[in-house]
């Protein structure tokens, strides 16, 4: 075996990448925001002093010593029901991003090694599933099958396929080319094989890096939906429901939706900024740290309507006709 | 080999590109049209037992069905409805009892007044910033922007939404109507007071990725040799941004718009629910909570359509503006 043709050492701390973008200053920030939300949506339910379903004082009810952030739409406890209106839409966006970047890599590092006719229509069926928005495919289900949990998570998740898909695909498109796969290919190795351990493993970094831009989107999609009526069916609280229901009681008690507001936020700001720190990192590892890459990165695209004029290919400058 | 002489469509690579795009796009939207019409007409719970309720009998729904034409082969259901839209007839909307059409166009004018504002502001507002930002690379103003920017990208609609009714609307300041609720017959801009809370939400939103791609083509573009150029042969440095940076610059920053725009027909559905404003985004939440499935198939036909168009604008433009990617090397 020559020198080119033996596979490449695993960078070592490749698949430690994480723990390297949460020694950065903004990895830290990240990790630290998104740790303070986990944490109230996990223990929360097990310290509401509070049932959030029984009726504690009046509609609306300000702030007291006893009901700390008072009275929600119907007099519950507004404490109570942030506490324990996280963790359903953590679990939901978690399992929602597990579809989404587990479908899109599959489909991703198929089309690009299989290459061909299923690549074709591969990325076709990518182009037909980005013309819906991703909320609105949601909405398209959720009108079929009403508002089920594990329709709506299936529903965001394979609306994010598509997106991981193209990412994932130029970047396998790269390894597939590399000699210790061609070498592999002539020893008689199947592609299942050879897609599965050996290309998959080869995009760990922006897998993580695609993983944390699709865990932001699909706490945005899930809140939102819950904000329009489509999570969990009433009683149940939900951070993104919290702020709807009780909108109109603003001016009589703003706590039940500004607290929500800002876990939701600081969730998805803290999640961002962490996967931004871990696309920082692996940029700077793969020696391709440019600001026009990054700023790719963070809107998580190769763009436009075709591999020609997308948007990484302008961007990175890869004469790709 | 003799030389052939180019066909008119091969020496005018545009139009080559715009009519590609143009078949492409066609036959998306249609197979886009067949995934909604089955998705909302031939999955179980289809139209007739949305409209009678599940405990609805079976002779009600067969009556029903032969109404709308649902007992026919799921083929000549699609051909026929897909006629009907291309007639310009879209049905009849199942909760208003009136044509689909009576229904949406005041929402489809609402919301493309809506997208654009939003669009026209939040891209001025983000390719200046951009601009300044990069020119002042590492600055103190560019490392704020850059930083509010990060945070800013990850807020959901409708919290931006919200903290802008408590700040003007409500609890802080009251200059500002807190819904944007227009009178029938009336349109979005004869009230531009209503105007002024969605638009902002939504340009909030959008800024920051406009800012970011701009703020890093212009980066890319100043390093570049050309500029070092123009600066050594002394051309004032306003020039420099302006003629000899931007141009170069353009390229990512239409791609980002357009793919702004795309979020937008998504980010108006949160934003006008929000607002109470009578766009289609809150005409498909209605129409999904009363399973309006017409509506509903219009809606989501009528964003697709707007998807492809804006994609293929998006080509278009960066062609013209990257003359070399014009020519095939």
């Amino acid at each position: 075996m020559t020198a080119a043709a033996r596979r490449p050492r695993r960078r070592r701390g490749s698949g430690l990448i994480m723990v390297r973008a949460a020694g950065t200053r903004r990895g830290r920030v990240g990790l630290i925001l998104t740790a303070i939300v986990v944490l109230v949506a996990v223990i929360g339910p097990l310290v509401a002093p509070n049932s959030p379903t029984a009726f504690a004082t009046l509609p609306y009810a300000t702030p007291d010593g006893h009901l700390w952030l008072g009275g929600d739409t119907l007099g519950r406890d507004a404490l109570s029901r942030v506490l324990d209106g996280g963790w359903v839409l953590l679990l939901m966006a978690s399992a929602a991003t597990a579809v989404g970047v587990g479908l899109g890599a599959a489909a991703g590092v198929a089309a690009a090694y299989l290459g061909g006719r299923l690549d074709s229509a591969i990325m076709r069926i990518v182009d037909v599933i980005l013309a819906f928005p991703q909320l609105v495919f949601a909405l398209l289900l959720v009108s079929i099958a009403g508002p089920k949990l594990w329709l709506i998570v299936i529903a965001v998740g394979v609306s994010h396929a598509p997106q991981v898909a193209r990412v994932l695909r130029s970047a396998a498109l790269d390894i597939s080319e590399r000699p210790f796969i061609k070498v592999m290919e002539l020893n008689g190795v199947r592609p299942l094989r050879i897609m599965a351990s050996e290309i998959l493993p080869s995009l760990v970094t922006p897998i993580v890096v695609e993983a944390g831009l699709r865990l932001t989107f699909s706490i945005v999609v899930m809140a939102g939906l819950a904000f329009l009526g489509f999570g969990q069916p009433p009683p149940a609280p939900n951070w993104g429901y919290m702020i709807s229901e009780n909108r109109v009681g603003i001016v009589s008690n703003p706590w039940p939706v500004i607290v929500p507001a800002v876990l939701i936020a600081l969730l998805t700001v803290g999640v961002n900024t962490f996967g931004d720190a871990v696309a920082r990192v692996s940029i700077g590892a793969t020696g391709r740290r440019s600001e026009l890459a990054l700023a790719s990165a963070a809107i998580g695209t190769v763009g436009g309507s075709d591999e020609r004029l997308a948007v990484g290919a302008v961007l990175g400058g890869e004469e790709s006709w | 080999m003799a030389l052939r002489r180019a066909s008119p469509l091969e020496r005018h690579p545009l139009a080559r590109l715009v009519l590609g795009r143009l078949v492409v796009g066609i036959g998306t939207l249609l197979v886009v049209s067949i995934l909604i019409f089955y998705a909302t007409e031939v999955l179980p719970g289809n139209a007739a037992y949305a409209i009678l309720g599940h405990n609805a009998s079976a002779q009600e729904v067969h009556v029903l069905e032969v109404e709308l034409h649902l007992n026919r082969s799921t083929i000549a259901q699609y051909g026929s409805w897909l006629g009907n839209m291309l007639r310009g007839n879209p049905g009849m909307s199942l909760a208003a009892s009136l044509p689909v059409w009576t229904v949406v166009k005041a929402r489809l004018i609402n919301s493309a007044v809506l997208a654009l504002v939003s669009g026209l502001i939040g891209t001025l507002i983000a390719v200046g910033l951009g601009v300044v930002a990069a020119a002042r690379k590492d600055g103190k103003l560019d490392n704020t922007l850059s930083a509010t920017a990060l945070a800013v990208t990850a807020l959901p609609e409708f919290v931006v939404a919200i903290a802008l009714v408590m700040l003007f609307a409500t609890i802080v300041f009251r200059i500002l109507p807190g819904i944007s609720v227009l009178p029938p017959g009336t349109y979005a801009w004869q009230r531009p007071t209503l105007l002024v809370l969605p638009v902002a939400s939504l340009a909030i939103i959008i800024v920051p990725y406009i800012f970011r791609m701009t703020r890093a083509a212009m980066i890319e573009a100043l390093e570049s040799d050309w500029v070092e150029m123009a600066r050594l042969k002394g051309v004032p440095p306003l020039r420099v941004l302006a003629r000899h940076a931007l141009p170069n610059a353009l390229a990512p920053i239409i791609q980002v718009v357009a793919l702004t725009f795309l979020y937008l027909a998504g980010g108006i559905v949160i934003v006008e629910n929000t607002f109470a404003y009578p766009g289609i985004g809150q005409g498909l939440v209605n129409a999904v909570t009363t399973r309006d499935i017409p509506v509903i198939q219009f809606i989501v036909l009528a964003l697709a359509a707007f998807y492809i168009v804006v994609n293929i604008l998006a080509d278009v433009a960066v062609l013209l503006v990257t003359p070399r990617r014009r020519f095939p090397r």
